[in-house]
């Protein structure tokens, strides 16, 4: 028991301190991959290549003068970063990140808490993120910023159910919601990713408009709503709300890497997850999980400074018209398959199921691809000529 | 249909929004590798492709003669001509009658850079010069006496191009 109270607390304290410490470096990323893409070199002054610019911007943002607007609600305005800033750190706590490790009085499981119920947690924590934008639109009594509370509200309630169900995939597949489960049944057939090519797909567009960002960044739109839901916002708690993005983003990224990319598992190999728990193993397969997300967050970044914003109706016509009848009928198609291969031919999840379910996505995807390539979404939601 | 959005027709590969996105996903990715055009200014001050003009007008700087004396004959033309009106001159005369400024201050706050005072002198004395950095920490520090003005020492501004004087 006090075995697990102290390695829970460690683990508590380094995966806190590592999510921020890579947040901040996250910011400093988006800044120069955004510079590099736009044939500058960015920020590259404060310590060796700018390594140090994020520790300038928190203490720049520490020292500024906190502005409060004379009509707004000073609880929920107070309130509001916070909610935002919790539930984007409290969702990382069950993901795996690593290989368990050994130590002098036990085993160690590389995750802050493996519930059960794993990832029923993550949609139920992630979506609690919305309040804290709503609630800063809502508590500045400004109407920009309660229409990109509303926004926000609108999208991510949306874009929630296409990922919700695209996840559903996961599941069938795993059957299982616990995380280090998901995980433990890829490396002994082949990634998520290949048997579920489009779940992934809804699931990384549902992803980036979850997490507010280009092109779903709607809530904030600086052209249309100065700022969105943080324009009244300064100093410290502006800042949070920029933390809780990133650490929403960081979140994301680590739950496709978990999904539908092995989580901690190095590809090609069983060596990481068989036999006795090393050291190295941990270390090791904690590389590749910090690899696995930073390719996504790069992903994000690259969106983002790539793609210009949806409009609003497309936005909802995307999400609805869409994704969601998209995953709804990926749903049913690959219970049916998984069905059929589970109980007529009687196969468990292995590399057989695995091609045979790919085969499948690549059908849906290039018939997808076929449909989707004839302007519908720009198109949004006007008639179709008949 | 609750909004009605006027959508014009265009052809397919117009309106693709995936094909177009991939195409910017390529683009963008392919800026990432390629040179960056910043220059790094307080190291770098100039470039191959960029260097400060010799025509540019920038923080003034007085001539001087063999003995180390202003050019400066006090004639009172730079501050007649200057449109901002921020050359104070007051002339003095020596024992052989030769005129020389007893004060001669600019104010670079209140200089507009146009360059007539060059333009005007006839003694070749004072010119604007190839220089932009002066910043100071007071403002009165900004009125340049003749002691500073002839300590300068970057190069002078030729007004115009010596290739093309006429500006052809």
């Amino acid at each position: 028991m006090t075995f697990f109270l102290v390695s829970s607390f460690i683990k508590m304290f380094v995966v806190f301190n590592l999510i921020m410490v890579g947040v901040a470096m996250l910011t400093l990323l988006e800044r120069r991959v955004c510079a590099w893409m736009q044939d500058r070199l960015g920020p590259n002054r404060v310590g060796p290549q700018g390594i140090l610019q994020p520790a300038a911007d928190g203490l720049k943002n520490i020292l500024k003068e906190e502005t409060s607007p004379a009509m707004a609600d000073k609880t929920l305005f107070t309130l509001a970063p916070l909610v935002s800033f919790v539930p984007a750190l409290v969702t990382f706590g069950v993901i795996p990140f690593a290989s368990p490790l050994p130590t002098r009085w036990g085993v160690v499981p590389m995750v802050v808490a493996d519930l059960p119920v794993g990832f029923l947690y993550i949609l139920a924590i992630s979506s609690l993120g919305v309040y804290g934008i709503v609630l800063a639109g809502w508590a500045s009594n400004n109407k920009y910023a309660l229409l990109g509370g509303l926004r926000a509200s609108a999208q991510m309630i949306s874009y929630e159910i296409a990922m919700g169900m695209s996840t559903v995939a996961v599941l069938l597949l795993a059957g299982n919601v616990t995380l280090s489960q998901v995980i433990a049944q890829q490396q002994h057939g082949l990634w998520f990713v290949l048997p579920l090519t489009l779940g992934f797909v809804i699931f990384f567009v549902s992803a980036l408009a979850e997490t507010n960002r280009l092109p779903f960044d709607l809530p904030e739109a600086e052209a249309e709503l100065i700022a969105g839901y943080h324009t009244e916002y300064s100093s410290m708690k502006f800042s949070m709300f920029y933390i809780a993005e990133y650490s929403n983003m960081v979140t994301a990224s680590a739950l496709m890497a978990t999904l539908f990319f092995g989580g901690w598992d190095i590809p090609f190999t069983h060596w990481d997850d068989t036999g006795d728990p090393t050291v190295l193993k941990t270390l090791l397969t904690l590389a590749a999980f910090s690899l696995k997300t930073f390719a996504f967050l790069f992903t994000y970044i690259w969106v983002r400074w790539t793609l210009p914003r949806f409009r609003y109706d497309q936005l909802m016509a995307l999400g609805w018209k869409v994704l969601l009848p998209l995953a709804l009928s990926y749903i049913t198609i690959l219970a049916t398959a998984i069905w059929f291969i589970r109980v007529q031919i009687g196969w468990l999840y292995g590399p057989g199921m695995a091609l045979i379910l790919l085969g499948v996505n690549v059908v849906l995807l290039v018939a997808l691809v076929w449909w989707l390539d004839r302007g519908r979404i720009v198109s949004g939601i006007a008639e179709e000529p008949a | 249909m609750a909004i009605g959005v006027k959508v014009m027709k265009r052809p397919t590969e117009q309106t693709s929004y995936l094909r177009a996105t991939l195409k910017g996903m390529a683009l963008t990715f392919s800026h990432l590798l390629r040179p960056k055009v910043t220059m790094q200014y307080p190291e770098e001050k100039s470039s191959k492709d960029w260097t400060l003009s010799s025509r540019w007008r920038g923080t003034h700087r007085m001539l001087t003669d063999e003995q180390g004396r202003a050019k400066c004959v006090a004639c009172g033309l730079c501050p007649q001509i200057c449109p901002a009106n921020c050359i104070k001159l007051v002339p003095g005369e020596d024992e052989q009658g030769n005129r020389y400024p007893l004060i001669y201050e600019i104010d670079e706050f209140r200089c507009i850079f146009c360059g007539y005072c060059q333009e005007v002198c006839p003694e070749e004395a004072i010119h604007v010069g190839v220089h932009y950095e002066n910043s100071e920490y007071s403002r009165d520090r900004f009125v340049y006496d003749l002691e500073r003005l002839t300590a300068q020492t970057h190069p002078v501004s030729t007004l115009w191009d010596p290739s093309d004087p006429k500006g052809e």
